[in-house]
């Protein structure tokens, strides 16, 4: 087994996912020879064809709404979204039609589609190449959401979603397709743990953080500096923001009382507000503090020279782990 | 842009229900198939003039009136193989009865009981698609999805005038035109879109912008089903052969309202109304089977009657349409289970059944 970037995850993930279902189709734009911008379809034109991996016309909308043609003609196309900014063209298509096919057509006509999104900031990039759109599409009823961490969940998660009979958006954490792991190509995925549950990915009993996708390192990183200082974080990999497993969090709140949600996306009215609410409801008595909250700001994306002090890094998740620790 | 469609409009039966010829375009049909067509035309005037009285009534919230445009239709529906599927907008009742939804199955729509009503691969026909001109880009990708199955069927999607200023129906243009899809743009030009007359949307004739992507372009008489239906299966078998898609502007009038919540006297004048009437789909069709001696006043009357029990039949069933059970909001959002929406419908009894009576 070697160490493979999730780049290459993704690319194995695809690949499998194009072997073993002929309805499978990739589609998107420079997906083809290029093999995708950060090359995630690196070879697979060549190997699948011009049929099933598709260099499309430069129209997001256009994408996702052929797609949905396919998907009723009863393939499963999976689509790349070239940069988390570009999608809004294709936001009609994904929440009038993608989102609400299924419900529409009382389950006739189902929508298993994967929309892949590489997301979030951290790489210097130029104006809507760093954002985390997530919560618009959580917050529309008919689409999953889910965002790997790390090679070996990027790999069986974009399997996973692609055998999905609902529509998936696939968050893919840009900045970590470099990170390397060893990955067993032969996971069933069948077997593996659902895209559609958390995962506690340190143990601690002082504090809970749940994050997901880019946060994940920058977060255990935080947790390994803090227990230094004696502070024994537990870290949550959300992996899915759409159904949101709740259930995970609140099992280490009670345990904890207390609890931070980190994500690139702004704070407000974003994965961690919700997060908030259903935690105190759920958790009332067992917190010893608010849930704290840390992400971007409500500003656009900032230029690039900026991001360093937009995005959450280690030093403002042990700020956050503070003020929820000063209660 | 003139008023009668210019010389380019294709035309096999006139407004007087003189039958012509054209250079390019006919058809070949039986007296018995004439006979169905115009039976077709007034069962489709009739379901729509039943559905509006039915939303006058309240027991419809909107409906959408296809008064004017049933030649263009029922003509392009009855071009289509039983292999072919169609994308709809909301206004394609004559579409529908060709491709046998039960005229019942479109009211459910707008009394609100369903955000859908027929299986669309029972009838090869998509739901109603009410964002204007999705459904363009659905049937690039369905048409694709046929290419790859190695299928000779094709797709047709209908759409507005007002729909060819959408970025997606110039989105479905490029795709279908790039890939070679086998599909078939139908857009029935009826002059209006709400209250936005054809010169807001466009300074060229509709049927021209096809040059810009590289594929065919005709404009028919969208009043004459004869005319339509011979362009249309013209397009389809095209799109059959692999020679990619013909874009086809109706040329037609909407005679009726944007909708029953809509108020044309606001925008525009009686006296083109009234000129259109002289050009009705129906009309023109009952003169030339007369005149040729194909059906006699036995007949016509028949199929009036025929109408009339249709339309007695539909406001039966309208008015006896149950409303939905109420948890079945929660009903498919997903394919699969989802905790989040299997909580929400728990709650949602929960609450419903702690009312005295079980019942709220």
């Amino acid at each position: 087994m070697a160490a493979t970037t999730m780049a290459k995850a993704i690319n194995a993930g695809l690949r499998k996912a194009l072997e073993n279902d002929p309805k499978v189709l990739l589609m998107g734009e420079d997906i083809g020879k290029l093999g995708g911008v950060f090359r995630v379809t690196d070879g697979l034109q060549k190997d699948f064809g011009e049929d099933r991996v598709i260099d499309s016309p430069l129209a997001e909308s256009g994408i996702v709404g052929t797609a949905v043609g396919l998907a009723m003609r009863g393939f499963r196309p999976v689509v790349e979204i070239q940069f988390d900014g570009f999608v809004f063209p294709a936001f009609d298509q994904i929440v009038t039609q993608v989102a609400k096919h299924n419900a529409r057509s009382a389950g006739r006509t189902p929508m298993p589609i994967t929309i892949r999104i590489p997301y979030g900031g951290g790489i210097g990039a130029v104006e809507h190449h760093s954002e985390s759109p997530e919560a618009y599409f959580a917050h529309t009823a008919g689409l999953r959401v889910i965002s790997p961490s790390n090679p070996v969940d990027a790999f069986v998660m974009v399997q996973q979603a692609i055998a999905c009979p609902d529509p998936v958006i696939f968050f893919e954490p840009k900045r970590r397709y470099w990170d390397k792991a060893d990955v067993d190509e032969s996971i069933d995925i069948a077997s593996a743990p659902s895209p559609f549950r958390a995962r506690v990915v340190r143990p601690g009993s002082s504090i809970t953080v749940a994050c997901y996708g880019p946060m994940v390192r920058t977060v255990l990183e935080a947790a390994t500096a803090a227990a230094a200082d004696g502070t024994d974080i537990e870290v949550i990999d959300l992996r899915t923001i759409s159904p949101l497993d709740v259930e995970t969090v609140a099992a280490s709140v009670r345990r904890t009382g207390r609890l931070v949600v980190v994500h690139e996306a702004p704070v407000f009215l974003g994965l961690g507000a919700e997060l908030a609410a259903r935690i105190t409801e759920q958790c009332f008595y067992s917190l010893e503090a608010p849930v704290i909250r840390v992400g971007g700001y409500h500003t656009p994306y900032p230029p690039s020279r900026l991001e360093e002090d937009y995005l959450p890094d280690l030093d403002r998740v042990l700020d956050g782990v503070d003020r929820a620790l000063a209660f | 842009m003139t008023a009668d469609g210019g010389p380019e409009l294709v035309q096999l039966l006139t407004p007087e229900g003189e039958r012509v010829h054209h250079p390019e375009y006919d058809v070949d049909l039986t007296d018995e198939q004439l006979r169905g067509l115009y039976r077709d035309l007034v069962l489709v005037r009739r379901v729509d003039s039943e559905a509006t009285a039915l939303q006058r009534q309240g027991e419809l919230g909107l409906w959408a009136q296809c008064i004017g445009q049933e030649a263009a239709q029922v003509g392009s529906g009855r071009a289509l193989l039983p292999g072919d599927f169609a994308f709809p907008t909301y206004r394609e009742h004559g579409v529908a009865w060709a491709r046998g939804v039960q005229p019942l199955q479109l009211l459910g729509l707008f009394r609100g009981v369903t955000n859908g009503g027929w299986d669309p691969h029972e009838h090869n026909m998509a739901l109603y698609t009410i964002v204007i001109g999705d459904q363009t880009l659905h049937a690039v990708g369905y048409a694709m999805g046929m290419q790859r199955d190695g299928s000779s069927d094709a797709t047709i999607c209908y759409f507005g005038d007002g729909a060819t200023s959408q970025g997606d129906v110039n989105e479905a243009f490029v795709f279908s035109a790039v890939y070679n899809a086998p599909v078939v743009f139908f857009c029935q030009n009826n002059q209006w879109a709400i209250s936005e007359p054809l010169e807001r949307q466009t300074r060229i004739p509709l049927y021209r912008r096809a040059d810009g992507f590289g594929f065919p372009g005709v404009r028919v008489d969208g009043n004459d089903v004869l005319a339509v239906l011979a362009v249309t299966s013209a397009a389809l078998q095209a799109a059959r052969e692999g020679q990619g898609p013909t874009l086809i502007e109706a040329f037609t009038y909407r005679m009726g309202a944007h909708t029953t919540s809509d108020d044309p006297t606001r925008y525009r004048v009686s006296a083109d109304l009234e000129a259109w009437k002289l050009k009705d789909p129906i009309e023109r069709l009952r003169v030339y089977l007369a005149r040729n001696g194909w059906a006699d006043h036995d007949y016509f009357e028949a199929v009036d009657a025929e109408a009339e029990a249709m339309a007695v039949h539909l406001r039966e069933g309208c008015r006896s349409m149950p409303n939905p059970e109420k948890t079945s909001m929660f009903d498919h959002v997903y394919a699969a289970p989802h905790p989040l929406v299997d909580a929400e419908r728990a709650e949602f009894a929960a609450y419903h059944a702690s009312f005295a009576g079980g019942e709220h």
